[in-house]
């Protein structure tokens, strides 16, 4: 039996690594890539309690995670495709149209 | 057995989330995001959620890692591998992660540990005996149904949205 503690740090490594990924890379694929991770990192902590309480409730909130991941990565990927085809650009930091 | 597979596929899921966000080719960093994913399908399967583990081989494996390669397929320019990988606010970024870190590790340490397991849970032994998805289905149909159809809209608008974005011309 693992204490519910271990999968709780191997959520925070998951999620810390995620986050590192947003805010260090400029390939904005990868950067949505590492926003799979955080949301891994969260699915790892519901279903760790789903089994802890013994019931499938955080199962069912993993689902709707993964439900809302794959909204997030069509439309992602949407918005890249139209950024691509006017500014041949992939690169976060080269974006800048906004920028004062 | 039940430790050696719980570090085993931490150690999988840690190593490939380091590779998939240090790697400099966006393909490498797609073919190393699934074997985190297979890695948590792994411990799903390990916790016990036979469903959840299959969802995600299909559905994060099979559906959204093929959208990230097509993309970039779609968008990959070999300009990219020379250019630098890192962005200029890397060692801001790396404070701030080093801080988030910090701070989580703190709170999960420095936890109170759980409330006690409610005593209510004298009916789960009967549905215990039922399998995983059907317990599963029996939460998403009752508890959870206006949830579900608000998460069908949403895809359903993620879809519209995702092909107004790509199209050249609506």
């Amino acid at each position: 039996m693992i204490p519910i503690s271990n999968y709780l740090f191997l959520s925070t490594a998951l999620m810390t690594i995620g986050v590192l990924g947003v805010l260090t890379r400029r390939n904005m694929v990868i950067i949505l890539m590492s926003v799979e991770l955080i949301l891994n990192a969260v699915n790892i902590n519901l279903v760790a309690f789903s089994h802890y309480w013994g019931t499938v409730h955080g199962q069912t909130f993993a689902i709707f995670i993964i439900a809302d991941a794959a909204a997030e990565v069509a439309v992602g990927l949407g918005l890249l495709i139209a950024l691509f085809r006017n500014k041949e650009v992939v690169n976060a930091d080269q974006i800048e149209l906004l920028k004062w | 057995m039940d430790q050696f597979f719980f570090y085993m596929f931490s150690a999988v899921i840690l190593v490939m989330a380091l590779l998939c966000v240090t790697a400099k080719n966006a393909v490498h960093s797609a073919i190393f995001l699934i074997g985190t994913l297979l890695g948590v399908a792994g411990l799903y399967l390990h916790l016990g959620a036979e469903f959840l583990a299959g969802v995600q081989v299909i559905l994060y494996v099979g559906g959204i890692m093929v959208l990230f390669l097509f993309v970039i397929m779609l968008v990959n320019i070999d300009q990219t591998l020379k250019e630098a990988i890192f962005s200029g606010q890397w060692k801001l970024g790396l404070i701030g992660v080093a801080l988030l870190g910090v701070e989580l590790v703190w709170f999960v340490a420095k936890g109170t540990g759980l409330p006690e397991k409610p005593e209510t849970h004298a009916a789960a032994p009967a549905a215990a005996q039922l399998g995983n998805v059907q317990q599963v289905g029996d939460v998403l149909f009752q508890s959870y149904l206006l949830p579900f159809e608000i998460a069908s809209i949403l895809l359903l608008v993620a879809m519209v949205g995702a092909v107004v974005m790509a199209k050249k011309r609506i």
